[in-house]
């Protein structure tokens, strides 16, 4: 028999019981379904972290006080002011091009009644190109502000949405940030959420005022954080090299004894890359545990409608079908089954995915499931490789009916 | 020189039933001419479902020699077997064992299909013989919608459209009336006259085995005598 007449007969065959079929179908349907969502969501949860982290800036590096290892350290000294302006040094290190120092803090800051909790940064003038940071309106921290410790402050957009209702003509106005004043100089432009929390949720202010005025270690000169900028991606190894020689002269520690931390944006990436990765296999191998029993659900259908057609099989034989005929048969009918519920599945898959995304648009996070081609392909082989599977062996025990006793057979 | 169709001898077949062994045939023998009528009879139990499966080629036999239309049997195996069923042994039986979603057309193009006939001629064929059994105007109806008669003109259409040496007629009139068992088996025998096809019906109904030529009488699994029929 030709494939078309194979197929057209398998149709039939299937069609004849339209509802067992289609709760068969609907298991690979669940199955097929599944891995694609599942592995959407995965790969768009990678790319969105990927991309905010690439956002951030791939030649950027930090630098924290504190080593890998804490124990048998001594003389651990945190990083200060005098550490990050020892950084920037064209000589012993060319690589570098932008080193800010960060004081970081939580406090509340007041206007007019309304409050809110948010995080107070205390940057150099540096920190702007470093950081890469646009103002909707005002301008960056300058020289003077900060060596005059001023009471200026820049503010992240979710603080002024919080406190003024508005993003503009906020130049001038007066705030209180852990009930000092403070005057607005610029506001921030909106960032959205990014891997280390929302950055619109933020007040800028001069480092030299926070020492003075907000920090809990007032005159100690140490810092949380150094944001450093490379030349470019390429030179970001070097950097770091150039990076760990200068603090390691400065605070005298031992080659292997570090009491800092260098992190480069690509490590960071890699890391994150392959947590996700396992996030991504670990969704997508239990959506295919369900693909497996939708599969194991057709062989079951194909095993009832073995028996329940014995005499059609004993029939064929005896009018002259041998073995591979009634094999392929059965075959196409699960196959058919599988291919159905794989195809359904995949629009169903892309559905949930594109449904993942709107709700996490509306929730306001900017999140785009990918529904990839190699998620398809899979999907469909796996389910084609199911159908197969889970078909062969009914198939197979109906090819070997002896036609005598299958014709016997009430 | 005679012309033999069904050559058998010294047939026997041995089912084990578990730990027993049963014997169904015990060396039957038996010889059939081409264009003959036989009916083969004999009480339940006698072995002559056995005979019949193996004399159509759905089984074979333990021990003994089976030449149909001169081709060895006994020694074939599954698909050799299959496709001997195809082209030389065309069934019919008790209960029609038609292919109840399909029309009648396409039961009767079944084994056609089965032998790798192209589409046209396919169809061509099959309506031809299901002309011959005087139902040429109801090709496309499917068994529910044909009478018990019809349905084993239907079974009879497909056991002769791909022109086989035998045509096996298991009880074809068992699950029919009278009336109607008559107007079947007045078809067979003029296919029988008009075609030369040999006709090997397995019966205990003695109205039946009178209309043929000759009687094989099977008896604990050995043919007992053959006798001439009422014709």
């Amino acid at each position: 028999m030709s494939l078309s007449q194979v197929l057209l007969e398998a149709l039939e065959s299937l069609n004849s019981n339209k509802l067992r079929s289609g709760l068969t179908v609907l298991g690979i349907v669940i199955g097929v379904a599944a891995v694609i969502a599942m592995l959407a969501v995965g790969n768009g949860a990678q790319a969105s972290i990927t991309g905010s982290i690439n956002q951030v800036g791939t030649n950027l590096l930090f630098v924290f006080t504190g080593g890998h290892e804490d124990a048998g350290m001594r003389n651990a000294r945190s990083i200060t002011l005098a550490d990050a302006a020892a950084l920037v040094d064209p000589f012993a290190a060319p690589h570098i091009q932008g080193v800010a120092p960060v004081l970081q803090g939580r406090g509340d800051i007041l206007f007019a009644g309304e409050t809110k909790t948010t995080d107070i940064v205390g940057v150099t003038p540096s920190y702007g190109p470093v950081r890469n940071i646009s103002l909707l309106e005002g301008d960056f921290i300058n020289d003077d502000q900060y060596y005059g410790r001023a009471s200026v402050v820049i503010l992240g957009v979710e603080v002024a949405d919080k406190l003024f209702g508005r993003r503009d003509g906020l130049i001038g106005e007066s705030v209180r940030i852990e009930g000092q004043p403070f005057r607005v100089v610029g506001v921030l432009a909106p960032q959205g959420g990014s891997a280390f929390g929302s950055a619109d949720n933020q007040v800028v202010v001069p480092l030299t005022t926070a020492q003075a005025r907000l920090s809990s270690r007032r005159g100690e000169g140490t810092v949380d954080i150094v944001f450093i900028q490379a030349v470019d991606f390429q030179a970001v190894p070097d950097a770091a090299e150039e990076i760990a020689q200068i603090l390691r002269t400065r605070h005298r520690t031992p080659i292997g004894a570090d009491d800092f931390t260098i992190f480069t944006q690509e490590s960071i990436l890699s890391t994150i890359q392959s947590v996700t990765g396992v996030l991504t296999i670990f969704l997508g191998g239990i959506a295919a545990i369900s693909l497996l029993v939708g599969g194991i659900g057709i062989m079951n259908i194909m095993l009832v409608s073995v028996t329940e057609r014995t005499r059609e099989i004993g029939l064929r034989k005896a009018l002259g079908a041998r073995k591979r005929d009634i094999l392929i048969q059965f075959i196409a009918e699960s196959s058919l089954l599988s291919l159905i519920g794989g195809i359904i599945g995949i629009l169903f898959g892309w559905l949930i995915s594109f449904a993942v995304g709107r709700v996490a648009a509306a929730t306001g996070n900017e999140f785009n499931p990918i529904v990839g081609f190699d998620a398809i392909l899979l999907a469909t082989l796996f389910s084609a490789a199911v159908g197969l599977f889970f078909g062969i062996y009914p198939a197979n025990r109906a090819a070997g009916l002896e036609p005598v006793e299958a014709l016997r057979y009430e | 020189m005679t012309d033999r169709v069904v050559d058998a001898r010294g047939l026997t077949k041995v089912y084990r039933m578990g730990e027993v062994e049963v014997e169904a045939l015990s060396g039957a023998s038996l010889t059939i001419e081409r264009g003959e009528v036989v009916a083969i009879m004999g009480p339940s139990g006698s072995g002559k479902s056995t005979l019949m499966n193996i004399l159509g080629c759905l089984d074979r036999p333990t021990a003994g020699e089976y030449l149909l239309d001169g081709t060895s049997v006994a020694s074939l195996n599954d698909d050799q077997l299959a496709e001997i069923r195809n082209h030389k042994v065309g069934f019919v039986f008790q209960s029609f064992n038609l292919l109840s979603r399909q029309t009648a057309l396409a039961n009767v193009e079944l084994p056609l299909r089965y032998s790798g006939t192209a589409n046209g001629r396919r169809r061509q064929r099959a309506l031809e013989a299901l002309e011959t059994v005087g139902l040429g105007d109801r090709v496309l109806h499917r068994p529910t919608e044909l009478s018990g008669g019809q349905q084993q003109r239907v079974a009879i259409a497909r056991a002769i459209v791909n022109d086989p040496a035998i045509i096996m007629a298991d009880e074809p009139t068992g699950n029919l009336d009278s009336k109607v068992g008559k107007e079947i088996m007045a078809t067979l025998l003029r296919l029988n006259k008009d075609r030369g096809t040999t006709l090997i019906i397995v019966t205990h109904d003695p109205l039946i085995s009178e209309q043929a030529r000759r009687i094989i009488h099977i008896r604990d699994g050995q043919v007992e005598n053959s006798s001439g029929g009422g014709v």
